[in-house]
Order: structure tokens, then sequence, then C-alpha cells
């Protein structure tokens, strides 16, 4: 009985790749567990394995094809008459069946002038941000990046790319699977004026190390009279990703935005990513640096003058408008940007504001805002108790609340752990509809 | 001197001529004494509610800090728990800031923003001073893991207690310190009871200073209450880390006269232990009569020493008494630093 080889997905985040290599042609017999073919995306090149025995009796897709859908039928086994057999890999999780909710990226349309950097070319979030570390490890050696995979491999998500080669073992120093010891050991080396970037695979980890965090990197300064500060860079992925359940799919923007001595920033775009972090490496206070998975392989323009650098505590507006202010971070513009678009088909006019930064909260920006749309919905993935939604609306209350027309709403992740069945992560996840509706309900259209 | 079975075997039989000259040994019993009579001080002001919080007092352990110090050059780093009034003045830490933070003024080491558990002096190599149990061990592999990227040739001393020893990024540490061969010294301050536990109670482990061998850290048990042995076991601790060789353990077999705190009555333990302790093996005790007996240093000379010490200490009380309390144009400042 035949079968179909499906082009499998090697990441829970990976959508589509390149079918860079086949290791057998048309005709060959396969044994199950031999390799056939590679593969390659923005991360890694993997290799695909045969699942069943037989005679691979056509090839449907070339080698060197790019951009081949997760799912893609790619070889026949026997004839191909049997079911679809995705070929399994390392770390292979079934493709959603529909897209990862708000993974689709919004092209990014600057509204507010900010300052001019010239010519801009299109980077991913991942090449933003090595670019920004290897700018300033460039020009400072008393910076320098450890963490769990960050040489050798290229970094769990392939981040540091390329570091290793260019600064060398003492700068680019791979770690223990030990959050707790080597965030200390980061902190004390900060102490001494060092300017460690610590990259956590992913901020659910830092949990294992965040009493270091707080209780060392953020108070010290005070608590030694401002003699003592820690230059230091917490940076990694936050929040979900795509089928990766309670534990590795949480928000730590509240937790961290909450401690006095730490700022707290969360990147969207390429932009964001490079300017944010190189601002953060530079600042000589603790910075947690919020990144995401999802956006991680997404292109966005990109700046290319090698100064480019932003400032920790401005939020930007991406796309002007005056019935509502929707307030978000991180990959949540991205949903933001979506809804606005469709509410001005309803003729709706809504105004995104990318935070960018966390702590501090550009509440300016945001009130200036409101003054003019008088009605704002917050948006986050986050939970909602105590989250940065409930922040800044609390902010607007104490510095706009008579401009505001109708009470502000949130819209965030559902109040409860991480589920792993994709309908239900789709359902705890913040969806399109609801921001529109938000933004309805906030302007008596509903 | 201790007795007989808390002595490391390898250390035990004839004391052998001590390797210290009479200024350094002067040196060391003024400052054990300096110690002694400041926490003593502490303690009053404590007893009359100028001090608040907690407060850990180190009288029983100052052969430890002290043997320690004299193995140190000048930029080589310490850090050390919330028990850390010993260690800053043996770095040289002035008493006076060091009293003045214990009672809250802005003439304190951390303008009064610290309190007793919370003090730094870049300039003395002092790191604090830190109140999570445990946690400065990792703190103190990172200024080791500093002298090792900068190679400076530096070491960093890390004190921690054997109730600390048993946390998890205590193990952490000795694993990263050995991967990387971080030029730090962990010196395990074993004076039997972290808080109320003693530590048969609190660790399986019977020899605390092979607890890094594991990781192929070499560990040694010294006589923390005697000033030479522990600045004798300190230079081979240093010069292995400064060849490059990775860390070292000590564990320091000491003893704390006073409760874990100010507010510990320490029931846990009999009055004569305390006593026993006190008579037989006190650091002070032992170094003056060693001066007398040794180096022919007359009542009248140590009599000099008292009274500077004395001095000290009461210029200090003084001084933290003295000192205004912050203004409150303090309160929200080095919170962060300002960007310029």
């Amino acid at each position: 009985m035949g079968a179909v080889i499906l082009m499998p997905a090697l990441s829970p985040t990976m959508t589509e790749g390149k079918l860079a290599r086949w290791l057998k042609k048309a005709g060959d017999k396969v044994k199950s567990g031999e390799v056939i073919a590679e593969i390659e995306t923005d991360k890694a090149t993997m290799e695909v394995e045969a699942v069943d025995e037989g005679v691979l009796t056509a090839i449907l897709v070339p080698e060197g094809t790019e951009n081949v859908a997760v799912n893609t039928m790619i070889a026949e086994l026997d004839g191909g008459t049997g079911g679809a057999k995705a070929a399994p890999a390392p770390m292979v999780a079934p493709a959603p069946a529909s897209p990862a909710p708000a993974s689709v990226p919004a092209a990014p349309r600057a509204a507010t002038p900010e300052k001019d950097w010239g010519p801009t070319k299109s980077m991913t979030v991942r090449e933003a941000l090595r670019d920004a570390m290897a700018a300033e490890m460039r020009a400072d050696a008393d910076v320098f990046l450890i963490g769990e995979e960050v040489a050798q491999y290229q970094g769990a998500y392939k981040i540091s790319q390329g570091l290793l080669e260019e600064f060398g073992p003492r700068r680019v120093m791979d770690m223990p699977i030990t959050e707790h010891g080597f965030t200390g050991m980061a902190v004390g080396a900060a102490f001494t004026g060092l300017k460690p970037i610590v990259e956590f695979m992913t901020f659910n980890f830092s949990m294992q190390a965040i009493d270091q965090i707080i209780n060392s990197a953020s108070k010290t300064l005070y608590m030694s009279g401002g003699q003592l500060g820690c230059p230091i860079v917490f940076r990694g992925p936050n929040g979900a990703a795509s089928r990766v359940a309670a534990q590795h799919s949480q928000c730590y923007a509240s937790w961290y935005a909450h401690c006095p001595g730490l700022k707290v920033v969360s990147p969207w775009s390429a932009a964001d990513a490079k300017g944010l972090l190189r601002a953060a490496i530079r600042d000589p206070n603790p910075v947690i640096v919020l990144e995401n998975e999802i956006l991680y392989g997404q292109s966005f323009e990109c700046p290319t003058a090698d100064d480019f650098i932003l400032e920790i505590g401005k939020a930007k507006v991406e796309r002007e408008g005056s019935d509502v202010t929707i307030v978000a971070f991180s990959i949540m513009v991205s949903m933001a940007m979506q809804a606005a678009e469709k509410l001005a088909e309803q003729g709706i006019s809504a105004e995104v504001i990318n935070l960018r930064s966390i702590r501090p909260l550009d509440t300016e920006t945001i009130a200036a805002s409101v003054r003019k749309t008088n009605r704002l919905v917050t948006l986050e993935e986050g939970w909602p108790y105590a989250g940065i939604g409930a922040e800044v609306a609390m902010q607007i209350m104490e510095t706009a609340f008579d401009h505001l027309d109708a009470p502000p709403v949130r819209v965030t992740g559902l109040d409860v752990p991480m589920p792993y069945a994709a309908n239900l992560e789709k359902l705890a996840l913040p969806r399109l509809e609801q921001v529109v509706e938000a933004a309805r309900s906030v302007t008596y259209r509903r | 001197m201790p007795q007989a079975a808390e002595i490391p075997a390898k250390r035990r039989g004839k004391a052998k001529a001590p390797a210290i000259s009479r200024d350094e040994l002067q040196r060391a019993y003024r400052d054990m004494l300096l110690i002694r009579r400041f926490e003593e001080k502490a303690g009053q002001l404590y007893g009359m509610g100028l001090i608040g919080g907690f407060c850990h007092l180190y009288i029983g352990q100052e052969a430890v800090v002290v043997g320690m110090q004299m193995c140190l050059k000048p930029g080589d780093q310490v850090i050390t728990s919330y028990r850390d009034h010993g260690h800053m003045l043996a770095t040289g830490m002035e008493a006076r800031g060091v009293m003045a933070e214990l009672t809250g003024r802005i003439g304190g080491y951390s303008k009064g923003k610290g309190g007793s558990m919370h003090m730094f002096s870049r300039e003395k190599g002092f790191y604090g001073g830190h109140g999570i149990v445990g946690a400065q061990v990792s703190l103190g592999n990172g200024l080791a893991f500093a002298n090792w990227y900068r190679q400076d040739g530096r070491v960093a001393l890390t004190y921690f207690g054997e109730g600390a020893s048993n946390q998890g990024q205590v193990f952490e540490s000795l694993n990263l310190a050995a991967l990387f061969k971080l030029p730090c010294i962990f010196i395990i301050e074993n004076n039997k009871y972290g808080m109320g536990t003693s530590v048969d109670r609190a660790s399986a482990s019977r020899d605390l200073s092979q607890n890094g061998a594991p990781w192929g850290i070499p560990g040694e048990q010294v006589n923390g209450m005697d000033v030479i042995a522990v600045r004798e076991a300190g230079e081979r601790a240093v010069a292995h880390c400064r060849a490059g060789k990775g860390p070292y353990l000590l564990e320091m077999k000491t003893y704390r006269y006073r409760g874990h705190s100010m507010s510990d009555p320490a029931k846990y333990r009999t009055r004569e232990e305390v006593q026993k302790m006190r008579e037989t093996s006190d650091c002070i005790e032992t170094a003056r009569k060693l001066l007398m007996d040794d180096f022919g240093v007359t009542e009248a000379d140590l009599k000099l020493i008292d009274d500077e010490v004395k001095a000290i200490v009461q210029d200090s009380a003084d001084f933290a008494q003295e000192s205004p309390e912050p203004p409150e144009s303090e309160l929200m400042t080095d919170i962060l630093v300002e960007v310029g």
C-alpha cells in the first residue's frame, strides 16, 4: 500500500521551509528511519526521515524549492495511494489546522514622523537582534553574551548566528542548563562594570532566576545608595509561541514591569528589535527585553544607518486614527494593525500605539492619543489580572479621565494556564474579532 | 583550641612554628578586636533602639575574615551574606560608615537606604552584604567571572554559611566555577547553626569541604578559630586561583557566640556549649596569648591597641548617632542610573 510524504513542520512555529536537497531519487528503495531529504528554515537545516519502507515512486517538489508550506505533498511512496504520512523530524509538532493565532505579519505603516534614519532594508526580527548585539559587541569589549546554546549551536532560535565566529568563545559563551547560577554570575559580573547580555531560551526559564533579577540586579543600586549599578540585559522569547502549552506560553511583561529598578521593553518590528536592543545594551541599568518567537522570522523595513538606535520609554504611533486608540505591544501590534484595517472598512478610524517600552511607560503618547480619540482599547497576550492593560487604563484614568467618552476595554489572554489543544489555545489568546468588537463597543457602534 | 574532634585530621598534631611575623599577628589581633568591639557596640545600640530590623553579629568568627583578608591584594573582591559587618571592617571600610548605616543615617555607606545587610564599597572591593541566603554565591562567582574575563589576576572571596551551602544555586555555582576555571574561593563559614538548625540536621554531607569534590574543586577544613591557620589555608587557596587552576573551597570551622540575629534567644544550644567555646577557642584570646608568650608583646603594648580600637568604635557610635537621617529627597533617588 502506498503513501504520500508531506512537508514536515520542524518546530512549533514553522509554517514553511525550503526543500534544500533530496538524498534519494525516484525509484530508490527507502527504509524506515532513513534520511531522505534536507529541509532548511530560517533557523536551521533539518533532516527528513522516512517513516515507512518502500520505493520512492515520485518526487513532487524538486530540490531547491523555497517556501514549501507545511503539509504540502513532497513525494510518493509505492504509488502514493495510501494515507498521507508526514515525515517526522526531531521536535515535530503536527502542523496546526489553521495558522497560529496572530502569526500573520502586518506591513508596518509608520504614521508619526520619527527621526528620519535614512535608507531602510527589509530584515527579519531575528537578524535585527543579531545585528544589534554584534554592533554593540564591536563597539564595547565589556559586552558579552551568555546563555544556553548561544555559541556553538548558534542560538536555540538562531538569534546569535555567527557571533561565536566573530567574537570568540570568551565573549559568546554556552552555559549549562543552570539559569539561577548563570544569571547570578552575570549579575555579579555586571556589578564590576562588565555588560552581560543574558539570553534565556525562553522567558519562562527566567523564573528559575527571578530572585537574582529582582533581588540582586534591580535593587542593588538603591541598597548601595547609588554606588553599585548593574548594566545588564536579559533577553529572549516571551509569551505564547504555538502549541507549547502552559509552562512555555506565558507573558512576563507584567511581572517584570512591576519592579522599580528594572526597565522593560518589548519590540514588535525589526526596527524596534534593533533599536531597542542596542539601547538596552548601552543602558547602565538592568533591562528586560521581551521578544516573541513568532516574530523572529518575520520581515520588516529597518533603518540601515550604523548609528540607528531607539530611546527606551518612547511609544510609537504605528497608525494614526481619530475614533479609538488601540494600545498593544510585541506581536499584538500585528493584531492591532489588522483590527484597524477591519475597523476602517466599517468606518471607524483607529489609532494604533506600539508601546515598545513597558517600563517606563510612555503615558504621554497614550494620553495625547486618548485626548484625540476619547476611547481606549488595550491589547495584550498576557493574563488580565494586574496586567499591562490594567496599568495603561489606570494611568489614563489619572492623566486623561475627563477626555474619556467610554470606559477603557481590555482585550487579553484568558485567565487560564495555556491549553495545548489547538482549538482551546486559539480561544485562550486574544482574537482579531475581539479587538474589533472592543473598538466597536467603546465607540458605541455595537 | 577547639576540641580534638573538630580539628581536621591533617592539621592535627604538633604545632609547628607559626608562619607569621609579630607585626602581622599584632595587626590581625587589632583587626579581630576591632570587629569584636564594634559588634558589641552594635548590640548595645540595637538594645537602645538605635538600630532597627535585622542585625546579625559576627562575634566569635573574627579570625575567618581577618585571616583571609591577609592573603589578598588590592583589587581582589569580597562578597558575603547578611552577617557582613566583620567582612566590611576587615576589607578596611570605615567603622563610622558601617555604624551609621546600621543606625540608618545619611553618613552610612548606603546613605541609610541599605541597612545592616546591604553595604558596599567598590573602592575596598567589597560587593555586599546580601540578604538572600545563597544568592551571594552566584554573585561572587560573577566577580570571579569578571576577573577571568578581564584576565587581571584578581581573586574573589565568596563567603557563605553552612546553612546556605545547601542552596541549589551554590551547587550550580561550584559547577560553573569549575567548568570555566574561575578564580573564586568559596568559603563556608561553618558556625554549626543555620539560624536554629544544627548542621547535622540540615546537611547530609558530613564534610562540607568536600562539597566541591564532584567538580574537582580542592577543599580543606580549616580551624576557623585560629587566624594563623586561616591565613595559611587562605594563601594556598589564593595561590591556586592566581595560578589559573580554578576555584578552591575552604570550610572554616567556626562558632558564633551570639544568636542568629539580635532577636534570636538561641535556645537550640546550651549556655555551657557557648561558654566552652569562648573559654577554650576564642580567636582573640588565642592571638593575645601567642603575642605575649611567643613574640614578647607586653600588656602595655596590647593596652595601646585596645585603647585605639575602643576609640574607633566609640567614634563610630557617636558619628552614627550624630549623622542625620537621610533627607526625604533621598527617598526616590538611586532607583535607576540616569541616562545622560
